[in-house]
């Protein structure tokens, strides 16, 4: 269990994180979702010991990560933003290194060792400086460094970034995998991956924490959760369509797009469940359309979020 | 001291295979016999003993150790590794005194690739070797004083050319203060003790007197503590980065 509280870190002027308070359970995938700058980096340093907090605690397991950084370090596996190594060295001295701090010796280093290559796909290039491989395998290098003791807490920023789809679809899968009694926390911009690997979505910007929630709350906050698109084929189905939607849709403006005779109709409270109230009037007017389903813009949620915030700052 | 040891043999490991470690002991060894035969007049002088060999080491450290330094820290600030390190089970002094410690034995390493010179003395005459070993330590144990002036003025930069100016500029000041340059321009004018002191912090004196064929405890202390301090100094650097 990770226990934040009142978390404040500044640099200078500039405030990092503000006040900032979480508890997470073992068996949460936590994503972290701000924009650039928002201060998630930061609170990842503090939390696995590399930045002192200017004020507030931070708990691991109940050990304050300042008063015993090493016990903290321990229970920790961590990949830092970019995922930095020592380049010159080759993935098997680097993993090799890092089992042996992490107090391995011997056979258990080679067994550990083949683990996290087999994890991570890494058999490829295990005798190849890091400097030489590719973002993608150096990120995978990173991560297979962070989990080769098999943590308790794993602590990933940006674990994806400069990742390919298939890549990316590994990596997640990877996460899942691992979560059973783990405290996984990810840092990310791609929204879609919170939705796909996270059990909690938390929203930070400036250093605070705007919303604290279900990822799938948060898609049921856009505008286009529930949502549908009508596409018709022909002018005569889409301006008889136009006008037998105009009650359902009297609160909130559809958006039409004449030439493809697209309509979008949004779901307000009195539409509810707008698909099949669209689908009732399809049948009763004969009018042949296609009829999309649309799911929550996460990113439009994003933005309101943390542009609301903006605002009022 | 497990951890000291995982950390120095990596560090020594990154030597050896940046090919740093070949050009460094090449450079070493080149400047080490110009400095020993023309300027020294090895032969001319016509003595069996390394002298003009040893002498000139404090002048070859102060810019042969700022590049073995710099790096130890710098580097790890530039491509971000740092965050890694100190973010494992280790704690800060740890990874300093790991750093120094495979910095120091590179360098004893480097110093021991010059035993030819003393198989080529022993050939020619009949120097007494207990001299030559004991300025063989001296030599080692200064150059462990300027690598912990390395070390701590590594850790202050990202760049690793700040990072060497600034150690050559802190090794020349302790060379320095025991040549009567320095004594002579401040004798002047400040009281004797402060001259007394200014002159006992010089690496200079302390190893001309262990390259005269005496360890005593007072030189090795001297240089012990001067390691001691600066390794201190950089830990206390690296901790203020870390809470600044």
């Amino acid at each position: 269990m990770i226990e934040v509280s009142h978390l404040v870190k500044s640099f200078g002027s500039l405030v990092a994180v503000d006040n900032l308070s979480l508890q997470i359970v073992p068996g949460e995938i936590l994503g972290f979702l701000g924009p650039n700058g928002a201060g998630k980096s930061t609170t990842m340093k503090i939390l696995t010991g590399y930045l002192k907090p200017t004020s507030g605690t931070v708990k691991v397991n109940g050990i304050n990560v300042e008063q015993d950084p090493v016990g903290v370090k321990q229970l920790i596996g961590y990949l830092p933003e970019g995922a930095p190594a020592y380049e010159e060295m080759t993935t098997r001295r680097f993993l090799t290194f890092i089992a042996e701090l992490r107090g391995y010796t011997g056979h258990e280093i080679v067994k550990r060792l083949d683990r996290v290559v087999d994890v991570m796909s890494l058999s490829s290039v295990i005798d190849r400086r890091i400097e030489t491989l590719s973002k993608g395998f150096k990120r995978r290098v990173g991560i297979a460094q962070a989990i080769i003791h098999d943590p308790k807490i794993l602590i990933l920023d940006e674990p994806t970034d400069g990742l390919d789809p298939n890549q990316k679809h590994q990596v997640r899968e990877l996460i899942r995998g691992l979560s059973k009694d783990k405290i996984i926390i990810v840092s990310t911009h791609i929204l879609e991956e919170v939705t796909a690997v996270c059990s909690r979505a938390v929203i930070i910007s400036d250093g605070k924490v705007l919303e604290d929630c279900e990822p799938s709350t948060l898609e049921t906050r856009s505008k286009y959760h529930g949502a549908v698109t009508l596409i018709c084929s022909c002018e005569t189905d889409f301006a008889r369509m136009r006008v037998a939607t105009k009650a359902l849709v009297a609160d909130m403006p559809p958006i039409v797009d004449e030439d493809a005779f697209r309509l979008t109709l949004f779901q307000s409270e009195s539409s509810r469940p707008l698909l099949l109230h669209v689908t009732k009037l399809l049948e009763e007017t004969g009018v042949v359309a296609e009829v999309v389903s649309e799911k929550g813009r996460l990113d439009e949620v994003f933005r309101s979020i943390t542009k609301s915030a903006e605002v009022l700052a | 001291m497990r951890a000291i040891n995982i950390v120095m043999k990596r560090e020594l490991d990154s030597y050896f295979s940046t090919h740093l470690a070949y050009v460094f002991i090449l450079i070493f060894l080149v400047l080490s016999g110009v400095f020993t035969f023309y300027l020294g007049n090895f032969y001319e002088r016509g003595q069996a003993d390394l002298l003009p060999f040893f002498n000139f080491h404090p002048w070859l450290y102060l810019f042969l150790v700022p590049a073995l330094s710099m790096r130890l820290w710098a580097e790890e600030l530039k491509s971000g590794s740092i965050e890694l390190l100190l973010t494992l089970p280790v704690t800060i002094v740890d990874a300093v005194v790991g750093k120094f410690l495979a910095a120091w034995i590179f360098a004893g390493i480097s110093l021991m690739m010059t035993f030819p010179l003393w198989l080529t003395v022993n050939y020619l005459g009949d120097p007494d070797n207990g001299v030559i070993f004991t300025s063989y330590i001296g030599s080692w144990l200064m150059a462990g004083s300027f690598l912990a002036i390395g070390s701590c003025m590594s850790a202050l930069s990202k760049s690793q050319v700040i990072a060497f100016i600034l150690c050559g500029v802190v090794c020349l000041l302790f060379v320095l203060a025991g040549y009567p340059l320095v004594l002579n321009s401040i004798k002047t004018w400040v009281p004797l003790v402060v001259v007394d002191s200014v002159a006992s912090l010089s690496f200079l004196n302390h190893f001309n007197s262990i390259s005269r064929g005496i360890i005593s405890l007072r030189d090795v202390l001297y240089f012990c503590s001067v390691q001691v301090v600066w390794l201190a100094a950089t830990v206390v650097v690296i901790n203020a980065r870390q809470s600044r």
